[in-house]
């Protein structure tokens, strides 16, 4: 993997590095070979969600063959515990893991992106007043609220994502706060100002394109997160109903696969979930160490989610020029 | 800033988030379908007395603010999270013993984990670009990313016809507390090692990746480059210059992660039917059992509050530059 390397960078590397050839995400692509193992791991299943289930060999629905029946011939994954073809399990819950990935993690973005632009651009006590909210929802635990809120609403396949997305916010709109902070003491946008733009030109025009490399990655690791969650939230019986690879652990779990000897009906679902974690954590890194190595976006933990405290990020996090004095 | 302020500053937050913690609880489970009243007090078995009490003490009958008032009063002041429907038990007081069983558990999985982390990280460094680093980043990565349960699962899969994977005792043991003090505590020790196995390999590759990064950062610093130039040792750089400076972001990560730890334990606890707050948790939403959920909920929120609160102190402590 790739390291932190002490670099001088101030604000964001964008500019920092000339661009030579293409799009920023282009060249990251382009330059580290772990970003292309990456996004082939994730576009694979991806693929294999929009087409796997017109090619699933079996019902992923309806037993069709012995319970627990090893792999074999005809079953080229096994049975569950249900008699169930695990490929066609495979093929279909990677559908719902994905769509859960995916939206929770879109639904994520808008609302951490849109509150940490709102703070970071706005300032002030608006900024003050988010920052304080982002700041209890860092603490309480994701996992359990998203348990109990899951719980009582009761599962479905939009109340889970919009549990798990409207619970990951706080990092994306603490990471996009930050710099937006800096960027709009850019000379650049400083400019744009004066000449008369308005807040929504100079937001949509100068300050949204330098967040958005950022706001991708850190997107692309909440996938990670939003897959993992959902899986958790499988387990404890409040995930999506109907297959996915949450609840293929979940029903293995229940069956007693483990002590069956039946390995087949659980370690597909946990690779896929640990290849897709790996394939987006890859992208993101990559994404993120080549914009900016001092944020460390891919630092974040995987399991709680948070940022690392780093004595050069938080006072990184934190440019506070006198903006006033232009005017 | 001074050290008072800062202390004051981060009490204050703390406090802060815990009562943010109980109204979302409070709130939460008002938003429930039905009547606050068949909700709180629905317990099956309860006498109408119970109910009575209950619905006095928590003022069901009640308008909203007066509830959460009452709600605030009784937890606060009497400790009192209602009555578990499963057993018309006290809530806090089954949390209470569950809680000892679940840290129990997890400073074991930490502390394992803590060990592997470091020594992986450390090694990964000191021979950067080397098959040892690539072996403990690449391992470190894998198991960061799969899921909990399916470690677990495949821990007992790999495991069962040597080690104990259920409980945290043998029945018979558990039936005649009988026995001495030691084979008891033998017999716990052996129930632990899967579950506490399992959370450790969950943990140590984000451990394993902040050593590494942290002990890179060190190695080029200049105070290395000066201890280089003298001629020292390269063992006694990399241990005591590097590492010692390094520690620092390891020891704030350890105490920042280690509440959510506790809460990230439901899943191992689940899969060894380990009996603390994540079991309790998960048969509370298999029997909506919503006082318990509630009262776990808010045990795990402190649990990350306090565990926060003792990593910025801590943090402020070996490096005092941090006041913003």
């Amino acid at each position: 993997m790739k390291t932190v390397e002490p670099a001088v960078v101030e604000g964001t590397a964008l500019e920092a590095r000339p661009s030579r050839g293409g799009h920023p995400i282009v060249r990251v692509f382009r330059e580290r070979p772990s970003a292309v193992l990456g996004l082939s791991l994730v576009l694979f299943f991806v693929l294999v969600a929009i087409f796997g289930p017109a090619l699933a060999p079996y019902s992923w629905t309806q037993p069709s063959g012995a319970v627990f029946a090893p792999p074999s011939a005809q079953h080229l994954l096994g049975t569950d515990g249900s008699g169930v073809d695990v490929l066609s399990e495979m093929m279909y819950g990677g559908r719902t893991s994905l769509i859960v990935g995916f939206a929770a993690a879109l639904v994520a973005m808008i609302v951490g992106g849109g509150i940490g632009l709102l703070a970071g651009y706005s300032g002030g006590a608006t900024d003050v007043g988010l920052m304080r909210v982002t700041d209890y929802f860092l603490v309480i635990p994701d996992l359990v609220l998203m348990i109990v809120i899951a719980t009582v609403f009761g599962p479905s396949l939009s109340h889970v994502i919009l549990v798990i997305g409207l619970l990951l916010w706080t990092t994306t709109a603490r990471i996009v706060r930050a710099q937006v902070k800096s960027i709009r003491e850019r000379v650049y946008v400083r400019r744009a100002r004066s000449l008369g733009a308005s807040h929504r030109r100079i937001v949509f025009q100068h300050i949204l394109p330098q967040v958005a490399p950022l706001l991708i990655a850190t997107t692309v690791l909440t996938i990670a997160y939003a897959i993992f969650d959902e899986s958790a939230l499988a387990f404890l019986g409040v995930g999506v109903p109907g297959v996915s690879w949450g609840t293929m652990l979940e029903h293995a779990f229940e069956r007693t696969a483990m002590t069956e000897g039946a390995w087949w009906a659980f370690v597909p679902p946990g690779l896929a979930i640990g290849l897709v974690v790996i394939g987006c954590y890859l992208m993101g890194q990559a994404i993120e160490d080549a914009l900016n190595p001092r944020l460390r976006v891919a630092h974040l933990s995987i399991r709680t989610w948070r940022i690392r405290k780093a004595p050069a990020a938080t006072t990184h996090l934190d440019p506070e020029p006198d903006r006033e004095e232009a005017v | 800033m001074r050290r008072t302020d800062y202390v004051i500053k981060r009490i204050f937050f703390a406090v802060m988030t815990v009562f943010v913690a109980i109204t979302i609880n409070f709130l939460l489970f008002r938003a429930l379908p039905g009547s606050a009243v068949t909700n709180f007090a629905r317990a099956p078995h309860a006498s109408p007395e119970l109910r009575a009490t209950l619905t006095h003490e928590f003022g069901l009958d009640q308008p909203l603010w007066k509830q959460y008032a009452l709600y605030l009063n009784q937890l606060v002041f009497h400790g009192n999270m209602g009555i578990s429907f499963a057993d018309n038990q006290p809530v806090t007081s089954e949390l209470a013993g569950k809680l000892k069983n679940t840290i129990g558990m997890v400073f074991v999985g930490t502390f394992l984990a803590i060990v592997i982390g470091v020594v992986t990280g450390f090694l990964a460094a000191w021979r950067r670009g080397g098959a040892v680093d690539h072996a403990s980043t690449s391992s470190a990565i894998v198991f960061y990313a799969l899921p909990t349960q399916f470690i677990g699962m495949m821990l007992i899969l790999l495991f069962a016809s040597v080690l104990p994977t259920a409980g945290m005792r043998n029945q018979v043991n558990a039936f005649f507390s009988g026995g001495s003090t030691w084979s008891n505590l033998k017999d716990i020790g052996l129930h632990m090692i899967l579950p506490a196995v399992t959370l450790a390999l969950t943990l140590f590759g984000e451990y394993t990746l902040v050593v590494r990064s942290a002990m890179l950062e060190t190695l080029g610093e200049d105070y290395v480059l000066t201890a280089r130039a003298k001629g020292l040792p390269q063992r006694r750089i990399v241990v005591s210059h590097a590492l010692r400076n390094a520690m620092l972001p390891i020891a704030t990560l350890v105490a920042l992660s280690l509440g959510f730890i506790v809460a990230g334990a439901i899943l191992v606890e689940i899969v060894f039917s380990w009996p603390g707050i994540g079991q309790a948790v998960y048969e509370a939403v298999a029997t909506r059992d919503y006082p318990m959920l509630q009262g776990a909920f808010l045990i795990l929120t402190l649990s990350v509050v306090f565990f926060n609160f003792i990593a910025d102190l801590l943090y402020f402590k070996l490096d005092p530059r941090i006041t913003e």
